[in-house]
């Protein structure tokens, strides 16, 4: 039997540990001079409680992963061409493989090693051609694929968290996860549908040509030149909705998001907002010389494969800024400018999974939560002293340093509070008094057997707290399993039901033991134990 | 002492009761099981099947067919509403199955529809969306996270409670063995799931692990009635009803170990000299008393959880409210009687010569 005082000052020095860890937790301690000098920050709590938005985002992978190759395709074409080689189009077969072909058979040599030094490309296959064509089948390594993924989705965590952080949203939580996904989180949010349209909107821009002198009536029945595309021009309705009409375009995009700089929302005469760009150093050369090479044809500009306007050059633009107009309201130019400035998407991405809790129903959980919590837990105190007397009184004072302990315990492993996990305290609260009853019944046996008080005290506590120990491990092996698979809000219930059994098991077992033998110490062998 | 609610002398007959006890359980089963048949099986919430629900809170005292009546226009497929929480909220949830249309559509449409339509105010509370492919997702996670548990719990209890760790350990390596094999077949996890429960019962059976079989038999008994009953009253599964479940999972077999462990100890203090029938009934009476108690507070706090909770969490607490009272019942009237009926061979033999 360790000493008493020793066990004593070790559930204190427990005990204390708890409550500075709990004590930020409630309204009014932690703004106030007491919560400067203790540790931690409370309890932080889940979206379900205080409100905001979970997203499941999903990237096209395989429209990235095209986007690349053909990226790949181009500069092939053009350190070919640097070698005075020429090949045509190459076009992405699958997402792994492009096809090109060589227009000069007797090239065959000086193609292979340009693709073998300059590209990432192996050959895969070359056939030749009638016309001394080649054509030849490359592909890229399922490493170089996997790099790109990687990459994409870099760059996709990193254009989200900028679009958030330019939207201004504290303490924004945006992780990669498995299969291409992203999670996002943004806690406390009020205007959850336009957060969703900025951070899904690809916003890939481009600057294409106009091709005025194409037949629209043949290129809606799908006969186009080569390198022209058929695309719709948007007109935004005073109702604010849009109609569309065909416009036919080039294919290759002569400027692209990439070179803006900058992005601001101005108004022009009419008090319309438009968004300006500001291109850097390179893009405003481009700019330039495109519009003096230029003047009088129309370019449009295309916003995520629609185009917004497609006004005619004048004259040669110089100082590297355009502007997108488009008869938009103030937030929508406002928010245009938001992910064009932030820089667009590799690929499209998907809203797979969807949470958004109002702020209201998030308090409306917490309070209904601390009111069964509340309710629940005086029941249980009542019970306990009624049905067990003065012990009862001990099992009410260690089952309230338990709840003491769990969000002192949840605080300090900065595990974050969610409905389930409040649920998960209330049920805890329930199940601790477990330990205690054991202990109980067992020592009203013992006094039944005629020991005394402390022999029956020390014969409970002997005998019983192995059950318990083991009773409690099949809950912590499902709690455990829950937290390995479950998401979110369920975690937080397998968090705080483990936290739950770990210091019940302390309270009940440990501290109310101190409690009956600091009750015992000075009693003589025959003294009544109210239980 | 202070108060007993079973007298320290109680002798109920458990054993005896066994018969009763088993048709009971056997109606109540097979109520669930055809419920879930003639429905095809569970309801899935949206979490498993993929789809949205909005939460709308409205101002005035309205219903559902009204809410319904007012977002008719806006063309949902799969469209239900229904009053959730209590009577005084005026809490609807609108729900739809998956489709193209994005969330942020649905929402501004069911806006404009509430606003234009109901003529009171109102606010969107919570909006869940979940894709037909995250929603599979999470499915095969959740019974991932069933047989997971079944797996380990099935082992922990094997050795625990006889100390046959050898046995646990043949257990382990049978079951890991055969779930392999299955998974080669490429089988759905649900009757992965199905196929690992029998196997432990099975296994149970023949290393004559009798706890363990009993505790395993009393689990799966009220798991299938919570189920079950859940399909009957017409309410969804969801991620929080599964972790109702694994949560009851580890209550019924805590409230099982603790019945067991004393049925264990009598058998040691009096070895032959009481038939077996006889030890069950006093162990089971002698714990009585913390079985009630314990199950007592629970349901208490769990009923406050139900009542007071919010309308959330009240699937969750009716889910446990269910499970736990299912589990007390099956710590006395199941568990100990499959105990006694294929009970430990020597005992039941020296019961017959008395």
């Amino acid at each position: 039997m360790q000493s008493l005082r020793l066990r004593a000052i070790i559930a204190l020095a427990v005990v204390l540990l708890g409550l500075a860890f709990m004590l930020p937790s409630l309204p009014g301690v932690k703004d106030s001079s007491l919560g400067k000098i203790l540790p931690g920050k409370g309890v932080s709590l889940g979206l379900d409680l205080k409100g905001g938005i979970h997203l499941t985002l999903g990237v096209d992978m395989k429209t990235a992963m095209d986007n690349s190759l053909a990226r790949l395709g181009d500069d092939l074409k053009a350190s070919a061409r640097e070698q005075e080689v020429y090949i045509l189009r190459p076009t992405v077969l699958d997402e792994s493989q492009i096809e090109v072909t060589l227009i000069k058979g007797e090239q065959k040599d000086t193609f292979e090693s340009v693709i073998k030094d300059s590209t990432p490309f192996g050959i895969e296959q070359s056939t030749p051609l009638e016309g001394d064509k080649i054509k030849y089948i490359l592909s890229v390594s399922p490493k170089y694929r996997s790099e790109i993924e990687k990459l994409t989705m870099e760059q996709a965590i990193k254009t989200i968290r900028n679009r958030i952080d330019q939207f201004g949203v504290a303490e924004p939580d945006i992780r990669k996860q498995q299969d291409n996904r992203i999670q996002v989180q943004l806690p406390g949010l009020q205007d959850p549908e336009r957060a969703i349209k900025i951070i899904g909107q690809t916003a890939h821009l481009e600057f294409k040509m106009v091709d005025d002198s194409a037949d629209l009536k043949k290129a809606q029945q799908g006969i186009l030149a080569p390198g022209r595309e058929l695309s719709s021009l948007l007109h935004r309705q005073a109702n604010g909705s849009y109609t569309e009409s065909p416009i036919v375009l080039k294919k290759d995009a002569v400027l692209t998001g990439e070179y803006v700089s900058d992005a601001q929302v101005r108004l022009d005469q009419w008090n319309t907002p438009y968004v300006s760009l500001t291109f850097n150093a390179r893009g405003g050369k481009i700019f330039t010389d495109l519009t003096a090479d230029n003047v009088n044809k129309r370019m449009a500009i295309v916003l995520d494969g629609k185009v917004y306007s497609a006004p005619v050059i004048r004259e040669r633009i110089s100082g590297g800024s355009a502007s997108i107009t488009g008869n938009f309201t103030r937030e929508e130019a406002r928010d245009l400018a938001v992910v064009l400035r932030a820089g667009s998407l590799p690929a499209p991405v998907t809203i797979l999974e969807q949470r958004s809790v109002g702020p209201s129903l998030g308090q409306e959980s917490i309070d209904n939560g601390v009111m069964s919590a509340m309710v629940g837990m005086a029941l249980v105190l009542a019970f306990m002293v009624i049905y067990y007397g003065f012990s009862g009184m001990v099992a009410d004072i260690v089952l309230i340093l338990n709840i003491m302990l769990i969000m002192g315990g949840l605080a300090a492993f900065g595990a974050t509070l969610t409905l389930p996990g409040i649920a998960g305290i209330i049920l805890t609260i329930g199940m601790a008094v477990d330990a205690n009853v054991i202990i109980y019944e067992r020592i009203r046996e013992e006094l039944r057997r005629g020991l005394s008080a402390s022999q029956s005290v020390a014969e409970g506590y002997g005998r019983a707290t192995l059950t318990i120990l083991d009773a409690n491990v099949t809950t912590v092996i499902a709690a455990i399993i829950l937290y390995q698979f479950g998401t979110g809000p369920v975690r937080g219930f397998a968090v705080t039901l483990t936290l739950g059994i770990i210091t019940s098991m302390f309270t009940a077992i440990f501290v109310s033991r101190i409690l009956f033998d600091l009750y015992l110490k000075n009693r003589s062998d025959n003294a009544k134990l109210s239980i | 002492m202070g108060l007993q609610i079973i007298k320290p002398d109680t002798k109920i007959d458990f054993v005896g009761l066994r018969k009763i006890a088993f048709i009971v359980s056997a109606i109540l089963i097979l109520c669930g099981l055809g419920s879930l048949l003639i429905k095809g099986g569970p309801k899935y919430g949206i979490d498993f099947a993929g789809g949205m629900i909005v939460q709308v809170k409205i101002d005035k005292a309205t219903d559902a067919a009204s809410v319904k009546e007012a977002v008719k226009e806006v063309n949902l497929p799969g469209l239900v509403v229904q009053s959730i929480g209590l009577e005084g909220d005026h809490e609807y949830l609108i729900r739809t199955s998956s489709s193209d249309i994005t969330s942020e559509e649905v929402r501004a449409k069911i806006n404009k529809a509430l606003t234009d339509n109901l003529g009171a105010s109102f606010e969107i509370q919570r909006l869940e969306m979940v894709g037909p492919k995250v929603g599979a997702d999470l499915r095969s996670q959740a019974l991932e996270a069933l047989f997971y548990a079944v797996l380990l719990i099935a082992v922990y209890i094997s050795g625990r409670f006889e100390q046959r760790w050898t046995a646990a350990a043949v257990m382990a390596a049978a079951l890991g063995g055969c779930v392999y094999g299955l998974g080669l077949l490429d089988l759905d996890m649900g009757w992965l799931i199905l196929a690992a429960l029998f196997i432990t019962v099975g296994l149970c059976w023949y290393l004559k692990l009798n706890y363990a079989l009993g505790a395993v038999a009393a689990l799966i008994h009220d798991v299938l009635i919570t189920v079950g009953l859940f399909s009957i009253m017409n309410k969804e599964f969801d991620l929080t009803i599964i972790a109702a479940l694994l949560t009851l999972v580890g209550y019924s077999l805590n409230d099982t170990i603790i019945v067991f462990d004393r049925i264990r100890e009598n058998v040691i203090a009096r070895q032959g000299k009481m038939p077996f029938g006889q030890i069950i009934n006093l162990s089971v009476n002698q714990t009585l008393s913390r079985t009630i108690m314990t199950s007592g507070t629970t349901l208490l706090v769990v009923l406050c959880l139900y009542i007071m909770g919010g309308s959330v969490i009240h699937d969750f607490a009716l889910a446990l409210l269910i499970g736990i009272t299912v589990g007390t019942y099956s710590s006395i009237f199941v568990a100990s009687p499959i105990l006694y009926g294929f009970g430990p061979s020597e005992l039941k033999a020296a019961e017959e010569e008395d």
